[in-house]
């Protein structure tokens, strides 16, 4: 009987490719708005993730992110270095400054001045020239985002800007994950940064920390806290809360939201009204069969193997859609290192299940309240 | 739906009745009042003749083949069908029931549109668990028997109307039920090809040990049947081999 019921099905094109479709199109928002959003959420956190070799990042008290932070007085770094457990501490500084190019536009950009002597805070891996470029005079490296937004489709080494009224050079392009608002990131030295973000007293952003034992990374952190009065995050911890940062100040989870309901809501629609109009259009052959003598058992089962096809062909071309979707677009800076989290596949094939169980039982109804008596007439 | 009657007011069924009714009546609800359809039948069909059901339109012949066959329940009384108390069935029961021993020949056909002929004539085969190939291999025998072998492999849509029809009558019997109904087989048809199709019934459907209902108010073909049985306002009014002498049916 799975066989004739799927053959009912399928000998309905149009019926049957508006179901694939339906399901197809609902799998494909769901799965790719979650994902955007997700990774979208996830830049929150690039700043932290950039710099993978810090255990423990130290701050002002009221510093939240990577990008909402407020120095601290220089004196900070001897204190966290005398914390029994602290392998290394290096200071970082996070800036914003403007930059002017040489065809005069005016670009905000982020300024990161990375430890003098280890070069810790500098992103892992490059995509052009090497770290050592800056040890050259107003050597500066550009993170790729930022050579694709200020120079696209040009190289922006040897680039000379106007930093602050200050002058640098591109030396280098950095491989690193973009911040959520793509910002262009120039990286230089310490000493160097400080010439060129305007002078006030305290300009330490940050003190990079690596522990003695790595482990024990999140007893580290509250034993600087304890010792120094400045606030301690493990990288897990700094890394979270620059996700729930943008979680609470932007607004993006209600959009978001909003998208993926839509994407369900239109998939029951398209779904439950295609259903249903198959179902009408076959129900004086349900009717027969149950006549015949097909128990509204089997019946369920006929209709549950229907839309289990429909769902399992519409929910893997949306999935492909997405792959296919985050593939095209991974030259794209804005998508650089996007990935699909396991569980959105998860949710939207939950959200599939609950779609077709939901238009699956709605038209099964009318077959099983369908009196077989009804074919004789 | 079904209520249960008080058996003590029917009267013994004979064991060898194909089919046996006692005191069925049926009630219908149309709004604030109740009509009744059926006023105790009382009826007894043999297998091995073709018996027809005639009457009126609206006498209530579908009602009460229908509840000859198990697929509509009476207000009250008994049905057997080869000695089962059917309405005594539980709902899943009653219809494997009818899987096993009731072939239908419904007056639209209801044929399956993208299945085959033959698909379309194994599906009580394939609805009892039969293998898909062995149950086509035997629909196509009977679409053989029925003289449309030839057209097995066709949809419906590609079939003129009497060729479907066939295919329908081959899946009434291609399991070999033990009771066949049919309404109404020639009211959409003219007189000779009606006059065909009765025919062919006789010859396929009618057996030694198989029951063969048919219901119509076709006077064309009155002459065909074994037995005649006319229903009037729900009662039966006549039972016998012709027709009664009056002009009944004359329209
Ligand atoms: N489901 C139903 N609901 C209400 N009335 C019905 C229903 N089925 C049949 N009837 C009524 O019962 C009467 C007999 O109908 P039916 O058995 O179809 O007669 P026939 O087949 O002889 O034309 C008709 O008056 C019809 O309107
Ligand atoms: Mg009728």
């Amino acid at each position: 009987m799975i066989w004739i019921a799927i053959r009912m099905l399928t000998g309905d094109a149009q019926k049957f490719f508006g179901l694939v479709f339906g399901i197809a199109f609902s799998t494909l928002l769901i799965t790719q708005q979650l994902t955007i959003f997700i990774n979208l959420l996830e830049r929150g956190a690039s700043g932290v993730y950039n710099v993978s070799s810090a255990d423990v990042w130290v701050m002002d008290p009221v510093s939240r992110t990577t990008d909402v932070a407020y120095a601290m007085p220089s004196t900070a770094l001897d204190k966290v270095r005398g914390v029994p457990g602290v392998e290394w501490a290096v200071p970082h500084i996070r800036a914003q400054a403007s930059v002017r190019t040489k065809d005069g536009d005016l670009e905000g950009v982020a300024v990161i001045g990375v430890d003098d002597a280890t070069l810790i805070g500098l992103p892992k891996n490059m995509v052009e020239g090497s770290v050592d470029v800056l040890s050259q005079p107003d050597s500066v490296i550009i993170d790729d985002v930022g050579t694709t937004r200020m120079f696209p489709g040009q190289s922006p080494i040897g680039e000379r800007l106007e930093l602050n009224d200050q002058r640098a050079v591109i030396r280098g392009i950095a491989d690193a994950i973009p911040s959520f608002t793509s910002t262009v990131v120039l990286y230089t030295k310490y000493s160097q940064a400080l010439n060129y973000v305007p002078g006030t007293r305290n300009r330490l952003s940050f003190v990079l920390v690596g522990a003695e034992n790595p482990a024990e990374a999140k007893a580290l952190s509250e034993k600087i806290e304890e010792e120094t009065g400045l606030k301690a995050q493990t990288r897990e911890e700094f890394a979270r809360d620059g996700v729930q940062f943008i979680i609470e100040n932007t607004g993006i989870p209600l959009n978001f939201g909003i998208t993926v309901a839509l994407g369900f809501i239109v998939g029951v629609a398209i779904v439950g009204l295609t259903f249903s109009l198959f179902i009408r259009d076959n129900i004086k052959q349900f009717g027969a069969l149950k006549a015949i003598g097909v128990t509204n058992g089997k019946i369920r089962k006929m209709v549950a193997a229907q839309a289990g096809l429909v769902g399992l062909i519409g929910y893997g071309l949306g999935v492909l859609g997405t792959v296919g979707f985050i593939q095209a677009f991974s030259s794209d800076p804005t998508f650089k290192g996007f990935y699909i989290p396991w569980q959105i596949p998860l949710i939207s094939a939950a959200a599939v299940t609950i779609i077709l169980a939901l238009t699956g039982w709605l038209a099964l109804r009318s077959v099983l309240k369908t009196e077989p008596a009804a074919v004789f007439r | 739906m079904a209520t249960k009657m008080d058996t003590s007011a029917i009267g013994g069924c004979n064991p060898e009745a194909a089919i046996c009714t006692r005191a069925v009546t049926r009630d219908f609800q149309a709004g604030q009042q109740t009509i009744t359809v059926l006023h105790g039948i009382d009826l007894d069909v043999k297998a091995g003749e073709l018996t027809f059901l005639v009457g009126e339109s609206g006498s209530g012949k579908t009602t009460l083949i229908s509840i000859m066959c198990g697929i509509l329940w009476p207000t009250e009384g008994e049905v057997k069908v080869f000695g089962t108390d059917i309405y005594d069935l539980s709902d899943d029961q009653l219809v494997e029931f009818r899987l096993q021993n009731i072939g239908f020949i419904f007056q639209q056909y209801n044929l399956i549109p993208s299945i085959d002929a033959a698909s379309n004539a194994a599906v009580p085969l394939i609805a009892q668990g039969m293998e898909r190939h062995e149950a086509r291999e035997k629909a196509v025998a009977m679409l053989e028997k029925l003289n449309i072998g030839d057209q097995a492999d066709k949809l419906p849509n590609q079939l003129s109307g009497g060729q479907q029809q066939r295919v329908a009558i081959a899946r009434a019997l291609v399991h070999e039920p033990r009771l066949v109904v049919c309404d109404e087989p020639t009211a959409a048809l003219d007189a000779a090809s009606g006059r065909r199709v009765m025919d062919l019934l006789k010859e396929v459907a009618v057996a030694e040990d198989r029951a063969c209902i048919i219901v119509t108010h076709d006077n064309r073909i009155f002459d065909m049947a074994d037995r005649i049985l006319v229903l009037e306002d729900g009662k039966v009014t006549h039972d016998g081999t012709d027709m009664p002498p009056s002009d009944f049916g004359d329209h």
